[in-house]
């Protein structure tokens, strides 16, 4: 007899060889708890190898999804069920089981040659050290091939179709529906009806084998979340990037211009709107990265939304034109969606490491405003406001994702395009005394005129401006009053754009800062040390230059500050100096998200300290 | 600044009506003032209103070029003004884009961005001043400079070959090439013109004199005495015909050109002829390189002029082409695509 349990959150993470369509297991997976109504959050986890020799550690490919009844901004930090497909899989996932969790193994796959690979010196699962989880050992290849013995595919056709066999497992342990999964494999493999066949089988054979199987004893439902009402979609922080881009340059009233070099994790916003060229969006493979921005530069100069998406080894590359832009007072915004640095790094893992850079890689005194986006969802809002900004204010504006919240999903509650604001932008068009460099008075945005406008013919460029008329000047009193110019126009943004608001009480113990995408692991931290009912409120940043208007008036009213960050400490130094305040930081440089226990830990160590 | 006359009447816009506020302020002497002189005299001919010309220069000396005509203008970074053009193409084709830059800005730190150029065959004109150096950072070798030539920055002299930009440009793909000689206004003008003219990538490599630290580089082919007979002026569909008293001529081996002497002796129709339009570049990347060889005469003209499609109609025709098969993009659509659910 089958028991169900129900539990509020479920961490799970599907692992396997790069090759094993583990990717695809966790989409596929992250959709059926989508629309069974729970809130969720995912963490593709994979090597930056294509297909990484079979069998190794490094080749390793993982997604974990995080789902509950109630409110979910993590990956999750440990795992109540891990799915190995073979015993490297096992190896590198281990540490963070939960004691008492549930571990599916594909047994096929623990050979002597796997195991050597993995670097097992015994079979764990025969030496017992797998004591203290509730191991599920199914053979899913062979059970798998079985299934498919009808089938006129080769072995080794069949053997791909193995992760729906584990999927169907998942899908039984925790009752959700493979309906979508399989209209899903019909319409991927629409041409291919022996492919239909076979997966949809699979998926079949998993789902049919948990529920008979004797160990399998025990399914889970997770509740609907209790959500805003409306209509939701799981989305990506790069297409959310790339429905922001298309959306502000609609809203605007302009072609996008997206001039990009592929760099992982940042290609996927390129992809995307290369598949939508029939919204008024031009991509553009550039040669190298620094035509990526010099394009963009260039379609911006000539009137449309110019964008350039990177991640740091590309922003540095990039980083002559963004002084060009500030100089020349042309809009592009410059995405850097972050990963582990320096140099080529881990590209496929995340980090907040580029903030310095944003900030002050530049040579001269050359400010960029930045923004940072909180999730993946959030990503589209921020982009929108990068874009506006940048409009608005005829400046290079940067904004800071990372690998996490770029690959990671959540569901959106759809916008209504209706209710997005337009973005205005106003050129000279009148021949009558046009002065290239004079400026709004509140915004400090100067006056483009757009080439083609008859009679407004001027030049522009790098050398130093004159003020308002723009002509080249080497005067010193000139060049003071115009790097003055340039950093307050940047600061008058502040004026233009919304404080965030603090979570907690305006005084206090402790005040967490935060920015960028740490915003989930923080939430949850804080959701729990406000439960203990602890004097600690929590401010997280979006626009990190220009600083908000509200945060200094905060920072007096709390004891201390703690500033986590997935880096050696960079806002913190920023806070620091700004502010002059004493703050404090916790910093975790793993390519990873940071735990929320940890940062638990870090405000508990505050509090105490 | 244009006043409304010019504007409505720019069908007789004269050299002056392109003469910027700004004083020139390259040394007295530089081949860049004749350059800019046949600019001027060209642009009027072209039949473009005068507010669609973007002029996109790099840095060094040819890149205040510029601020010295009266259009719309961007002096970029070092190396990336054919990047920055591209740009400006690709969202607004009706703009009559040139890219002024020299042997450093286009050669050597741009260089990836110019063979890019070429490749793709955007409709941008780009004129090469190449003078063998860097003349506005007061005197190093260039990427075209010869071997053993002395600068600041080899005193003992250059090592190593310099590159021929107009075997290059033909490499890279750019369907116009030519050459020309600072010193000689009517063909620098002429060639100026066509190159205007031409729909895709044009090329033009000026020799452009640099009276301070190269002076006397191109003395060969510009001292009356001797230029006759090291200067050949390609002609489409004529003979290779040189000399003094053009009695010279380029003649074909089989695998390489030789000079022969026509006086009397060989009749011209049994010479070979020069093709502009040759679906093969290999003659032309033959002509391009007895520029390299002090026996032999150096061409100036037009080594190729073909049709071939740009980058920014093959972009626009693909758009339509999506277009036409999806439609219009509606964006609502889009944002709910994909698997959703309602949340009551």
């Amino acid at each position: 007899m089958k028991k169900m349990q129900v539990l509020q959150t479920v961490t799970i993470r599907f692992a396997g060889d790069s090759g094993d369509g583990m990717q695809l297991v966790g989409d596929q997976f992250t959709v059926a708890v989508a629309l069974a109504g729970n809130n969720l959050l995912t963490l593709p986890d994979y090597p930056s190898e294509i297909r990484a020799p079979a069998g190794t550690l490094f080749g390793v490919s993982g997604f974990q999804i995080q789902f509950s009844s109630g409110s979910v901004h993590t990956p999750g930090d440990a795992l109540d069920v891990l799915v190995a497909m073979n015993p490297a899989a096992l190896q590198v996932n281990l540490k963070q089981m939960k004691s008492n969790g549930i571990i599916i193994v594909n047994t096929d796959a623990f050979n002597e040659r796997n195991l050597e690979r993995a670097q097992y010196g015994s079979n764990p699962l025969k030496d017992n050290s797998l004591d203290g989880y509730q191991v599920l050992q199914v053979p899913i290849t062979s059970l798998n091939r079985e299934a498919l013995k009808e089938s006129s595919l080769s072995l080794k056709a069949k053997n791909r179709s193995q992760n729906f066999f584990a999927l169907g497992i998942a899908y039984w342990m925790f009752n959700c529906s493979p309906d979508n999964t399989l209209k899903w494999i019909e319409s991927k493999f629409e041409s291919k009806p022996d492919l239909i066949d076979a997966n949809k089988k699979a998926l079949h054979a998993g789902y049919d084998y948990a529920l008979s199987a004797k160990d399998f004893s025990t399914c889970y439902k997770v509740k609907k979340a209790d959500k805003k009402p409306g209509k939701y979609r799981n989305i990506t922080g790069n297409k959310a990037v790339a429905l922001g881009l298309i959306t502000a340059a609609r809203k605007a009233g302009k072609k996008l211009f997206l001039g990009s070099y592929p760099i992982t994790p940042a290609s996927d916003i390129l992809h995307d709107l290369s598949k939508y060229c029939n919204f008024d969006a031009i991509t553009f493979q550039a040669e190298d990265e620094i035509a990526g921005i010099g394009s963009a530069l260039g379609a911006s100069y000539a009137g449309a939304l110019g964008v350039t998406t990177t991640s740091g080894p590309g922003m540095v590359l990039k980083s002559e034109f963004f002084g060009f832009a500030v100089m020349a007072e042309l809009p592009v915004v410059i995405i850097d969606v972050q990963r582990s640095g320096p140099s080529t790094g881990m590209p496929t893992k995340t980090e907040q490491a580029d903030l310095l850079q944003a900030l002050y890689g530049r040579s001269g005194e050359a400010p960029v405003p930045v923004i940072a986006a909180a999730s993946s969802t959030d990503c589209f809002k921020a982009t929108f406001e990068a874009c506006r900004i940048a409009l608005e204010f005829a400046t290079p504006v940067i904004l800071l994702s990372d690998e996490y919240i770029a690959n990671g999903a959540e569901p959106w509650l759809i916008p209504n395009l209706k209710e997005i604001p337009e973005i205005e932008v106003k050129y000279a068009t009148n021949p009558e005394n046009y002065q290239p460099y004079e400026r709004d008075p509140e915004t400090l945005a100067r006056m483009m005129a757009l080439p083609g406008t008859p009679g407004l013919e001027h030049r522009i460029g790098g050398l130093e401006k004159e003020d308002v008329s723009g002509n080249v000047s080497y005067d010193p009193e000139n060049h003071d009053r115009m790097v003055r110019l340039r950093d307050k126009k940047v600061r008058v943004i502040a004026d233009y754009v919304d404080d965030p608001e603090i979570c907690g009480e305006p005084e206090g113990d402790l005040l967490v800062i935060s920015w960028g995408s740490t915003y989930g692991s923080v939430f949850t931290a804080m959701e729990e040390i406000q439960n203990r009912g602890l004097k600690v409120s929590w401010y997280h940043l979006r626009w990190i230059h220009p600083l908000p208007q509200n945060l200094g008036e905060y920072i007096k009213n709390f004891n201390k500050v703690l500033i986590p960050e997935i880096n050696l400490g960079q806002l913190i130094k920023i806070i620091r100096s700004e502010y002059l305040v004493d703050a404090k930081g916790f910093n975790s440089v793993r390519g990873l998200p940071l735990r929320v226990s940890d940062i638990i830990k870090a405000i508990e160590a505050q509090l105490e300290g | 600044m244009a006043g409304e006359s010019n504007r409505t009447k720019h069908m007789q816009l004269a050299p002056d009506d392109f003469t910027s506020g700004q004083e020139p302020r390259w040394c007295p002497g530089c081949g860049n003032y004749s350059i800019l002189a046949q600019m001027k005299k060209v642009l009027p001919e072209l039949g473009i209103p005068k507010e669609r010309f973007v002029f996109v220069s790099g840095i060094g000396c040819s890149g205040r070029f510029s601020y010295y005509i009266d259009t719309y203008g961007v002096h970029c970074i070092h190396g990336r003004a054919p990047a920055f053009a591209t740009g400006i193409k690709l969202v607004a084709p009706h703009l009559k884009v040139f890219v002024i830059t020299g042997d450093g800005d286009c050669l050597s730190i741009g260089g990836n961005h110019f063979i890019h150029l070429c490749r793709r065959n955007v409709d941008v004109t780009i004129i090469l001043f190449n003078n063998h150096v860097y003349a506005l950072t007061k005197g190093q070798y260039s990427p075209t400079s010869g071997r053993g030539k002395v600068t600041k920055s080899s005193p003992y002299g250059v090592i190593g070959n310099p590159f021929n930009s107009v075997r290059l440009a033909l490499a890279a793909g750019a369907s116009f090439v030519a050459r020309t000689i600072d010193k000689f206004p009517e063909h620098l003008a002429e060639i100026l013109k066509r190159a205007a003219e031409h729909k895709g990538t044009s090329f033009v490599e000026v020799y452009q004199n640099c009276n301070i630290f190269s002076n006397g580089d191109y003395l060969r082919l510009m001292d009356p005495g001797k230029r006759g007979d090291n200067l050949l002026f390609l002609k489409h569909k004529e003979p290779y015909i040189f000399g003094k008293n053009s009695d010279k001529a380029l003649d074909w081996t089989g695998d390489d050109f030789k000079v022969v002497n026509i006086s009397g002796r060989k009749k011209q129709k049994e010479l070979i002829t020069h093709d502009e339009c040759a679906g093969h570049p290999a003659m032309e990347f033959m002509l391009a390189s007895l520029s390299e060889d002090q026996s032999m005469p150096t061409p100036v003209g037009v080594f190729r002029d073909i049709k071939n499609d740009t980058y920014e109609d093959m972009l626009k025709k693909q758009i339509d082409s999506v277009e036409k098969k999806k439609g219009k993009g509606n964006l609502e659509q889009l944002f709910n695509s994909g698997n959703t659910w309602v949340v009551e």
